[in-house]
């Protein structure tokens, strides 16, 4: 199909951005790499009146490492972080995590900014971002704002931005010891959207760790019990797997016995390769 | 209707596009660049394969207007292209091709797989080219084709990585903007 007609500029500067995106009676998006969008406008279930094109915003390509903090701007391609374009902090996860988004003629252009702000439940972004304890930075007309991102994405396909604001980017937390880091995820078919998407991390061994499991509920859902288990160390399979059940069941129903078998097993082997390390 | 300029296939051209208009569009209709194909028309199937500024991109998912200063360039602009004659002709040897819709598609992807890895092994391309449907099937020839391509530009030292500095544009005849509409 083809896209409706809607009328598109190109702004100079975040708060021209944020100006046209907040200017009232009409239906205004923002698109960056438009490569979930523009499938979106093809089959019209996107419907704007307004395509304001935040892909040049230098301000939104700031990459920057300081001692404590990762700054990642929100028009990194998942291919420039693919090919590690960004500096390394997380012993290669964010590598590993963009080079099984999708196809490659895709992570040219789909920036990890468009897809947390898309906030699709199966998101790889996002679920990755909240296990790292990242922080969205924010711009709208009332100037900036940051926000965890487990407080950020709201549910499916809804995040706390106004209509006027736009993500500028993401600050990550350097880890203090050198991180352990598991992933796993089920897809069908390389490169579609996850079934189940499993991230766990551990800073050093009996550092803080973090679980967090996306594709199973309507936004990537930390896992604290599981989290738990790692930071402890050691434990049997059992007391894991009791760890894993009780977590799991917060967000997926026990009716399910596929969805839990499914969502245990990614979980399962996201932390067996952390606990490998 | 917008303004765009943009490079394609090393011609400058201007002309008035719809926003609305996917590069895929604007190529195959104003452009009459039939090369590149339209199979799914939402970034599934990866008919619509071409590059800006040196990177695949499915052009279905691109409006052109986001085009605008960028280079373009599409299979017919890579008659002369070093990377595209090895491929060609192991397209030929291995028989590549079956009904042909998928190709000027796998054509545009396996150039760019051979761009940025050496030498690729037949898992490597299976899994770079996982983007790139073929409804004959006709998988197993595309990949012996882009394998034996890589291995015979990986001898010879050609496929080097020169993404960075932008691919190397060759000139076809300037296609005439349609000006219409």
């Amino acid at each position: 199909m083809k896209a409706a007609i809607f009328d598109y500029v190109v702004p100079k500067t975040v708060s021209e951005a944020s100006a046209l995106l907040g200017s009232t009676g009409a239906a205004t998006v923002a698109i960056a790499g438009g490569q979930s969008l523009v499938p979106m406008l093809n089959l019209r279930v996107a419907l704007p009146d307004l395509l304001v094109d935040i892909g040049r915003l230098q301000e939104l390509k700031e990459v920057a490492a300081t001692p404590s903090t990762i700054r990642i701007g929100a028009l990194t391609t998942h291919a420039a972080i693919e090919d590690g374009k960004l500096p390394e902090a997380f012993g290669g996860l964010m590598q590993q995590v963009a080079c099984k988004i999708s196809y490659r003629a895709v992570r040219n252009h789909g920036t990890i900014g468009g897809s947390v702000a898309l906030a699709d439940p199966a998101s790889d972004w996002t679920g990755c971002l909240m296990a790292l304890g990242a922080q969205v930075r924010i711009s709208g007309l009332k100037g900036t704002r940051s926000q965890p991102i487990s407080e950020f994405v709201l549910g499916q396909y809804s995040t706390s931005l106004a209509a006027d604001e736009i993500i500028v980017g993401f600050d990550l937390p350097r880890p203090n010891a050198a991180l352990r880091w598991g992933f796993f995820k089920v897809v069908r078919k390389s490169g579609a959207f996850a079934d189940s998407i499993a991230f766990a991390v551990a800073q050093g061994r009996g550092g803080p760790a973090s679980v967090v499991l996306a594709a199973a509920a309507d936004r990537p859902r930390l896992l604290p019990k599981v989290a738990e288990r790692i930071q402890v160390g050691g434990g049997s399979e059992d007391a894991l797997r009791s760890a894993i059940a009780e977590d799991v069941a917060e967000h997926v129903s026990r009716d399910d016995a596929y969805l839990i078998r499914l969502h245990t097993s990614t979980v399962l082997r996201a932390v067996r390769e952390v606990q490998a390390q | 209707m917008k303004s765009l300029t943009l490079e394609l296939n090393g011609a400058k051209i201007t002309c008035d596009v719809e926003p609305r208009e996917t590069l895929a569009d604007f190529l195959r209709e104003r452009c009459r660049l039939t090369a590149t194909h339209l199979g799914c028309e939402h970034g599934a199937c990866g008919a619509c394969t071409v590059a800006v500024d040196g990177q695949a991109t499915r052009s279905c998912l691109r409006l052109a207007i986001m085009c605008d200063g960028r280079s373009v360039q599409t299979l017919e602009g890579l008659e002369d292209d070093s990377t595209m004659e090895v491929l060609r002709r192991h397209f030929h040897q291995s028989h590549g091709v079956q009904c042909g819709f998928c190709t000027p598609g796998m054509l545009m992807m396996a150039r760019d797989i051979l761009l940025r890895m050496h030498d690729p092994d037949v898992e490597t391309v299976r899994s770079q080219l996982s983007g790139q449907i073929c409804r004959c099937t006709g998988y197993s020839g595309i990949v012996t084709a882009i394998v034996a391509a890589g291995r015979e530009l990986g001898r010879a030292g050609q496929a080097k990585g020169v993404r960075e500095s932008g691919i190397q544009v060759t000139a076809i005849a300037a296609v005439p903007a349609k000006v219409d509409d």
